[in-house]
């Protein structure tokens, strides 16, 4: 049941740990606190939404998993063993991949540049192609834009490439920053449609993003932040009912 | 002669020239690149090239070997002088960064006083590398070392055209040099990819310092401060930061400064160098981009 205090992060201690479980994370720019203790899960398997207005400290929470941004005080816990010290690089090796804000393609590199690169951390040169041929299959617009350069892909075909970049990476958890972000409405279906279709091969995803219906249709669960702070969490199925997701974002209570 | 031969003969020296600058240039632009820093102890690389050039050849090292000894001896420094120099600021303000390359610079260019010296060395050439070749009755000359330097340069350009373009560690410098922190993101070792940077940067600068110097025929610990100055304006003329503008631009700037001591009258070409730094004045004013991105603003 969704509560509009946060539910309290508990875990049956017997069970195996979650993929994912960040306790207490605090994080700062400077004197800006953007994030004050934040604690949530992801379990094997799930999709789970992180919601939150502008600048509720979204993005921060997934920079913090990658190790781009240093938390002050928490924990991150991948599979029951720290991952908040390690560097970016031994992150992604661990098997998260971050597919950030804004695409962030390498606009001078070709489409099978970038995919190459998506592969950085892997050794095993078979198994990348394989996972290749199965993601051009996926998004059969970068097959045929394979040899031209990133930069020159519409919005859309970048969002898809970032995710496919993200993808060769083969990872156990998949971070999302707002994939439909600056895509055209009629590919953000596609892109969903796309994740649905990961989701059902057992892609576990902590998806950001602001549209909400969206969102809410392909998570298992979700937590919504204001201003750094967990304000609601629940099943995504009793987060329909906007009014109450309305007041974590906007804190009208 | 005829006019014909003499165009061609200052063809040639502009391609070796422009050579060396490109090595140079090359070098400047991948540390840049990826860093945002303009590393004036680059030049020093072409110091550290050369002496160990020397130092070998005086152990009886085959020349050829020497070379290779200069590059790996360019390459060892840059990455010895990244660890040491740069790391530490690494995120620091840029002007924390450019006065860090200008002490590494002044480090350097005295410690090189101290050991070798300040007055030049002599720089010897074997003797199959001691010739030139005559064509026309003497109104062609080119020298062997000439062939040489145009050689290494082509062959090692090659080089680095394939690695930046086919090896995962070149396409990451290129990823890294656009955007570190997706470079960080898709697991590269952005910390390798910038010693690799270094290495890369200063092998360039090694092998333009030992054909530097066999052109000269001297060696002197303050060498690598004309090309390093004349290897910049040729980065700002190609668009800094871009390897394929480096080698551009060099290419450029020594045709350009052949051109100037070889048609204008004899009263100007002395100005030679103040016509090139003037030249860099109106780039960084007018065109930051350089010739082939003016749209690209670049801070330095
Ligand atoms: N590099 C930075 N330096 C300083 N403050 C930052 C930086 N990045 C983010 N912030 C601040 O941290 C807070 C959280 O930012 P964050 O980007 O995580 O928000 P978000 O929920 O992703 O927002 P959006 O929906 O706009 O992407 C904001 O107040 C923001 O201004
Ligand atoms: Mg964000």
């Amino acid at each position: 049941m969704a509560t509009l205090e946060a539910a309290p992060e508990t875990h049956d201690a017997a069970a195996a740990p979650p993929l994912l479980a960040i306790t207490d994370l605090t994080v700062s720019y400077g004197p800006v606190r953007a994030l004050k203790g934040v604690s949530l899960h992801v379990e094997q398997g799930e999709v789970v939404a992180l919601l939150g207005a502008n600048g509720a400290g979204k993005s921060t929470t997934l920079r913090a998993i990658s190790g781009l941004v240093r938390p002050r005080a928490g924990d991150i816990r991948l599979r029951g063993s720290s991952i908040m010290r390690l560097p970016p690089a031994k992150i992604v090796r661990n098997g998260v991949a971050h597919c950030p804000e804004g695409r962030r393609v390498f606009a001078s590199l070709t489409v099978a540049e970038n995919l190459r690169l998506g592969a950085a951390s892997r050794e095993d040169a078979s198994g990348v192609d394989e996972d290749r041929e199965k993601l051009l299959s996926l998004f059969p617009i970068l097959r045929t834009r394979r040899n031209q350069t990133a930069g020159t892909l519409s919005g859309g075909e970048q969002q898809q490439l970032a995710l496919a970049r993200a993808l060769m990476a083969r990872p156990s958890l998949l971070l999302l920053d707002e994939p439909s972000l600056g895509v055209a409405p009629l590919l953000v279906r596609d892109i969903f449609r796309t994740l649905g279709q990961l989701k059902r091969q057992g892609v576990t995803m902590l998806l950001v993003e602001q549209n909400l219906s969206l969102a809410l249709d392909i998570a298992d669960r979700a937590y919504v932040l204001r201003t750094g702070e967990v304000r609601l969490s629940g099943v995504a199925e009793d987060l329909r009912d906007g009014e109450r997701v309305a007041e974590a974002y906007l804190g009208s209570r | 002669m005829d006019y014909a031969d003499y165009l061609i003969q200052q063809g040639i020296n502009a391609i070796s020239l422009g050579s060396l600058y490109a090595l140079v240039a090359v070098g400047l632009s991948i540390v840049f690149g990826i860093l945002r820093l303009t590393n004036f102890a680059h030049g020093d690389m072409m110091m550290v090239g050369a002496f160990s050039t020397l130092l070998s050849s005086l152990a009886g090292v085959p020349f050829l070997w020497g070379i290779g000894i200069g590059v790996v001896a360019g390459a060892a420094g840059g990455m010895i002088m990244e660890r040491v120099a740069y790391r530490p600021v690494r995120g620091a303000p840029d002007v924390t960064l450019l006065l860090t390359s200008l002490a590494v610079t002044y480090i350097l260019e005295n410690l090189g006083i101290l050991v070798f010296g300040s007055s030049p060395k002599n720089f010897p050439l074997p003797d199959w590398l001691d010739t030139s070749w005559e064509f026309r009755d003497g109104a062609l000359t080119f020298t062997s070392i000439n062939v040489l330097t145009v050689a290494l340069t082509v062959v090692s350009l090659l080089f680095l055209g394939w690695f930046v373009t086919r090896t995962t560690t070149g396409l990451g410098m290129r990823a890294a040099a656009e955007d570190m922190g997706a470079a960080h993101l898709v697991g590269l070792n952005v910390n390798r990819l910038i010693v690799a940077a270094f290495a890369l940067a200063s092998a360039y600068a090694g092998l333009a310092g030992v054909l530097w110097a066999a052109q000269a025929g001297v060696v002197q610990p303050l060498m690598g401060f004309t090309p390093l100055l004349k290897a910049f304006v040729a980065a700002i003329i190609g668009g800094f930061g871009s390897i394929g503008g480096a080698l551009f631009g060099g290419y450029l700037l020594g045709t350009l400064e052949v051109a100037i001591v070889a048609f204008l009258p004899d009263e100007i070409s002395p100005y030679r160098d103040p016509i090139v730094f003037a030249l860099l004045i109106v780039f960084l004013l007018f065109r930051p981009g350089g010739i082939l991105q003016p749209n690209r603003e670049e801070k330095l």
